[in-house]
C-alpha cells in the first residue's frame, strides 16, 4: 500500500470536550486521522495531546463530542476501542522486567495447549513472528526483559500493540528515553507501518522527529486545536509560534525593588552524569525562572542544589557560606527551601492534618528540647491558614481531602515556615485552579519583596515569564540560554528549549 | 461491681453527640477518632466484655479482671513498641525471641545473686542492643525489615537455646519477682508498668518532635526526607524502642514465672501484630495510635480469658481466635470503605 493524499479517514474526533474535576483539558477538538499517515500532535505540556489519545483509546470517555474509529461510533472503553482497531503505546512502558520477552508479548493472551496448560511452543513462535513484523527479530525472545535496553522494551511494546493489527496506532512520546540510533530504528518501523496502511498518531516534543516523520501536524494549546497543517507548511517556526502566543495577563504582580546582593550562588554543580556542570546566581529580591522541556533536567538540577540527590562536584553557597552537602537537612540549615515537583508523592503527608503538615519542616520551631507544643503548632498553622488564604473546615482536616490549590498552599506554608533565604519552587501551580494560582503568584512576589532569592521551574510559559525577572533555559542537563527582560518571550524560550536557536539569539 | 467498672478505662467511651450541639473542632476530632479505627474495636471490646460477663459468671470478678490485665501486660508492652515500628511502615518479628533472650539474661543474673535493679536494667539493655542491630541493618543498610527481623527471630532464639542449654533455668530466688506477681494498691505491678509504658509512649508519639517524625515517615517517607527529617536515624530508634519494650516485657514474664523457659515468648510477635492491627494501625504506616493497640491487646486477652473460663479447649480457642481477628479486621474494612476516600 502506498500513501495517497486523500487516503481514507479511519478515526476522527469531532467537537470533543473533556474535563477533570472542573478543569477543562480538552475543548471542542476536531481532528481526522487518515490511513497510511503519520499524524503528529504537538503542543506544550498540558496542552491536551495525551488526553485526546486517551479518549480515542477508550481510557477516558469524552464529556461531549463524537469519536469514530473505522466506522464504529464511540464512546469507547478500552476493550471496545481495541476491538475497533486502536492500539496505544504509553509513555510509561508496561513491561514486566522479571518475565521473558516471549512471556511479555503473550501477557494477557496466553496460549494454552489441549491440557489447558501454557503452550510454550506457540508462545515462542508467536513472539518471534510479532518481533519480526516490527523488524525487531534480533531481540532474543528467551531473554528476561530486565536484561534489555529501554529501546528494546519500546520495541516489545510496539510489537505487542502491532500484533493486534490495529488500524490506528498511538505512540505517546516513544522516543523520550531513546538514544539517536535507537530513535532511527523506531522511526523506520513507524514508516513501514504507515506504508502498510496504519494510521499513526504520534506525540513528540522533538522538532527533528516531526520533520523526519510527520505527514500532518496538529498543534494544540490550552486544550484547544489551534491548527492542523500538512508537513509542507509545518516548519518548526510555524509550529512553535502556534504552540505559544498567549497573553500575559494581570495575574502577575512585580512591584519589587531592584535586586540586591547575590544570595544563592551555584558553581560547577553536576551529578556526574546527565546534569551540569551548571553555574547560576540568584540575587536577593529576584525571581529567576528555569524553562525547558520535561526531561531537560530542571527538577534534577534543583534537587542537586537542595541536596535531595548527591552532587559529584561543584559548590552551592548561600550568602557567601557553603556547607557540606549531606542532604536536605544541611541545605535547610543553610537557608534553602524546595517545593518539590509532586506535592502528593514528595511534598505532603496526605493522611495527616493541615497543622501537622505546616510544621513538618520546622518542628524545632514549635518545640522546646524535643517536646512539641500543641498550642504553638495551632498558632503557627492558624497564622499560615490566614496568611495564605487556605480554605478548609478546620486545621485538623486531612490534607488529602483539600483541593489541589489548597494543598499547594499548605506545601508553601510548610516551607515559608522554615524561614528560607532561598525559595525554590518546582512547578508551583501544577493542577491548581486559577484563583489559587493568583494567590500563589502573589505569595511568590511577596517573598521576593522581603529579600528572598526565588528560583522557579515552570512548564507553563506565561507563568514562567510573568513571574520571573529573568529566565534560564535548560536543555539536556545544561543551562543553554539566559533571557532577561527584553529578550524574554515565549518564542525565545521554546526556541532554546528545542535547541533551534541560531547564533543570532542569546 | 460498680467500682470495677469505673476502674476499667475501656468501658468509658465517648458518646457521639449531635453535630449541632458541639463546636466544630470537636466534631472533627470525633470524626478523626472514628476514622482511625479505634471506635470499631472499642465497641467490639465492650460487647465482648458484656457477653463474657453474662455467660461466664466468674469473668466479672475483681480477681479475674486483674488477672486479665496481668496476663495482657507483656503482649501489650511489646505491641506498644511494635506500634512505633508499624507506624513507620516497618515490622518487627524479632520481639518474641528478644523477650525470651532478655528474660534469660535477667534470670541468669538473678541466679548469680545480682540485685534486682541490675537484672532489670541488663534485660532492657539487651533488648535495646537487639533493636539497635535490627535498626542498623534496616535504617543504615536499607535491608527489608521483614527479612532482617525474621532472621533476628531465628538467631536470637538460637542464643536463648545456647544460653539455657535447652532447659528451664530456675534460680533459687528471683529478687524482682514482685514485678510480675506483686500488687501495688491492689493493682498488679505489671499492669502499672504497662500503663507507664503506654503513657510515656503516647507522650513520645504525640508530643515530641521524634513522634511527629515517626508519623510523617510512615505517611510519606519521601516528603519526610525532603522536609529535612533524619529518616534513617528515626527508623533506627524505632527499632531500639521496640527492643526496649521487648526487654521490659521479658522482665515481667520472667518475674511472673521466676524462671526462663527456652521457648519463652515464641509467637508473641504475632499476637502483638494482631493487637496492633485490631487497634486500627495501618500496616502501610502513618495511621494509628497506641490507644488503639492497647484496646486491641485487651480484646485478645479478654477473648482468650473468656474462652478459658468457658472451658473451651485450647485447640478450639486457636480456631476461634483466628476467625475473630479476621472478622474484626474485615468488618473494620467494610465500615471504612463507606467513608469518603481521597
Amino acid at each position: 500500500m502506498t500513501t495517497t493524499p486523500d487516503s481514507r479517514i479511519v478515526a476522527s474526533v469531532k467537537g470533543v470536550t473533556k474535563s477533570f474535576g472542573g478543569t477543562t483539558v480538552v475543548t471542542d477538538v476536531s481532528i481526522d486521522f487518515r490511513a497510511g499517515e503519520v499524524h503528529v500532535l504537538a503542543g506544550e505540556n498540558g496542552a491536551g495531546k495525551s488526553t485526546v489519545t486517551k479518549l480515542l483509546s477508550g481510557i477516558h470517555q469524552p464529556d461531549g463530542g463524537i469519536i469514530t474509529v473505522d466506522g464504529h461510533t464511540g464512546p469507547f472503553d478500552v476493550k471496545s476501542a481495541r476491538e475497533a482497531g486502536v492500539a496505544i503505546v504509553h509513555q510509561e512502558l508496561l513491561i514486566a522486567p522479571n518475565l521473558t520477552v516471549a512471556d511479555n508479548l503473550a501477557m494477557g493472551r496466553e496460549y494454552r495447549n489441549a491440557a489447558r496448560g501454557l503452550d510454550r511452543k506457540s508462545t515462542r513462535e508467536r513472539a518471534r513472528e510479532q518481533l519480526a513484523y516490527v523488524g525487531a527479530g534480533h531481540i532474543p525472545i528467551g531473554a528476561r526483559a530486565e536484561e534489555l535496553s529501554i529501546a528494546e522494551h519500546q520495541l516489545i511494546e510496539i510489537a505487542r500493540a502491532v500484533s493486534m493489527r490495529p488500524k490506528v496506532l498511538i505512540l505517546d512520546e516513544p522516543t523520550s528515553a531513546l538514544a539517536s540510533q535507537e530513535t532511527d530504528t523506531l522511526l523506520r518501523i513507524v514508516r513501514e507501518l504507515r506504508d502498510a496502511g496504519t494510521a499513526i498518531i504520534y506525540i513528540t516534543h522533538r522538532m527533528e522527529e516531526i520533520e523526519a516523520i510527520a505527514d500532518t501536524v496538529s498543534v494544540m494549546r490550552d486544550g484547544k486545536l489551534i491548527e492542523t497543517m500538512p508537513i509542507a507548511v509545518a516548519t518548526p517556526d510555524a509550529i512553535v509560534q502556534r504552540m505559544v502566543g498567549r497573553q500575559i495577563d494581570s495575574l502577575y504582580t512585580t512591584d519589587r525593588p531592584a535586586a540586591g546582593e547575590v544570595v544563592l550562588s551555584v558553581r560547577g554543580l553536576t551529578d556526574g552524569a546527565a546534569i551540569g556542570p551548571i553555574d547560576l546566581d540568584v540575587r536577593a529580591g529576584e525571581v529567576v525562572g528555569i524553562g525547558g522541556l520535561i526531561g531537560s533536567g530542571r527538577s534534577e538540577f534543583v534537587r542537586l542544589i537542595f541536596g535531595a540527590d548527591t552532587a559529584t562536584a561543584g559548590t552551592v553557597t548561600v550568602d557567601g557560606k557553603s556547607w557540606r552537602a549531606t542532604g536536605p537537612a544541611a541545605a535547610m540549615r543553610a537557608g534553602i527551601a524546595l517545593l518539590p515537583e509532586s506535592r502528593k508523592t514528595q511534598g505532603l503527608v496526605l493522611d495527616q492534618a493541615i497543622s501537622a503538615n505546616v510544621v513538618l519542616a520546622s518542628l524545632p520551631g514549635v518545640s522546646r528540647v524535643g517536646f512539641v507544643s500543641p498550642s504553638s503548632v495551632r498558632k503557627v498553622a492558624a497564622a499560615a491558614k490566614k496568611q495564605l488564604n487556605i480554605r478548609s473546615s478546620s486545621l485538623s482536616q486531612e490534607v488529602g481531602t483539600l483541593s489541589g490549590g489548597n494543598q499547594q498552599k499548605v506545601l508553601l506554608a510548610k516551607w515559608l515556615q522554615s524561614k528560607p533565604r532561598v525559595l525554590i519552587l518546582d512547578e508551583p501551580t501544577r493542577g491548581v485552579d486559577v484563583g489559587a494560582k493568583s494567590d500563589i503568584y502573589q505569595i511568590i512576589n511577596d517573598c521576593a519583596k522581603t529579600g528572598m532569592a526565588v528560583l522557579v521551574i515552570s512548564s507553563e510559559l506565561p507563568e514562567l515569564i510573568g513571574l520571573s525577572d529573568r529566565v534560564h533555559v535548560m536543555r539536556e542537563g545544561h543551562l543553554v540560554a539566559e533571557l532577561d527582560a527584553e529578550g524574554l518571550t515565549e518564542e525565545a524560550v521554546m526556541t532554546h528549549a528545542f535547541g533551534l536557536a541560531g547564533a543570532t539569539n542569546s | 461491681m460498680t467500682d470495677i467498672r469505673d476502674r476499667d478505662p475501656m468501658t468509658i467511651t465517648p458518646t457521639p453527640q449531635l453535630a449541632g450541639s458541639v463546636p466544630e473542632e470537636k466534631v472533627r476530632r470525633w470524626a478523626t477518632v472514628s476514622r482511625s479505627g479505634i471506635f470499631g474495636v472499642t465497641a467490639a471490646l465492650i460487647v465482648l466484655i458484656a457477653v463474657m460477663a453474662f455467660i461466664a459468671p466468674y469473668f466479672w470478678s475483681v480477681n479475674n479482671l486483674l488477672e486479665v490485665v496481668r496476663q495482657v501486660s507483656a503482649i501489650a508492652i511489646i505491641a506498644a513498641g511494635g506500634t512505633f515500628v508499624i507506624l513507620t511502615s516497618g515490622i518487627d518479628l524479632s520481639v518474641g525471641s528478644a523477650l525470651g533472650l532478655t528474660a534469660m539474661v535477667a534470670i541468669v543474673l538473678a541466679n548469680a545473686n545480682a540485685p534486682a535493679i541490675v537484672c532489670v536494667l541488663a534485660a532492657i539493655l539487651v533488648g535495646a542492643v537487639v533493636g539497635a542491630i535490627n535498626g542498623v541493618f534496616i535504617a543504615r543498610f536499607a535491608l527489608p525489615a521483614f527479612i532482617v527481623t525474621l532472621a533476628a527471630l531465628t538467631y536470637i532464639r538460637g542464643f536463648v537455646y545456647v544460653g539455657t542449654g535447652g532447659t528451664t533455668l530456675v534460680p533459687k530466688s528471683v529478687d524482682y519477682a514482685w514485678i510480675g506477681q506483686g500488687n501495688l494498691f491492689g493493682i498488679p505491678v505489671a499492669a502499672i508498668v504497662m500503663v507507664i509504658v503506654y503513657v510515656v509512649g503516647w507522650f513520645v508519639l504525640e508530643r515530641t518532635v521524634f513522634g511527629r517524625q515517626v508519623y510523617a515517615i510512615g505517611g510519606n517517607a519521601q516528603a519526610a526526607r525532603l522536609s529535612g527529617i533524619p529518616v534513617r536515624r528515626v527508623l533506627f530508634f524505632v527499632y531500639v524502642i521496640s527492643g526496649i519494650c521487648a526487654g521490659i516485657a521479658g522482665v515481667i514474664v520472667s518475674a511472673r514465672l521466676e524462671s526462663a523457659v527456652p521457648d519463652l515468648g515464641s509467637g508473641y510477635e504475632l499476637n502483638a501484630i494482631a493487637a496492633i492491627v485490631l487497634g486500627g494501625t495501618s500496616l502501610i504506616g502513618g495511621r494509628g495510635s497506641l490507644i488503639g493497640t492497647l484496646v486491641g491487646a485487651l480484646f485478645i486477652a479478654v477473648l482468650s480469658n473468656g474462652m478459658t473460663l468457658l472451658n473451651v479447649q485450647s485447640f478450639y480457642q486457636q480456631i476461634i481466635m483466628g476467625a475473630v481477628i479476621l472478622a474484626a479486621v474485615f468488618i473494620d474494612r467494610i465500615r471504612r470503605r463507606k467513608e469518603p476516600q481521597h
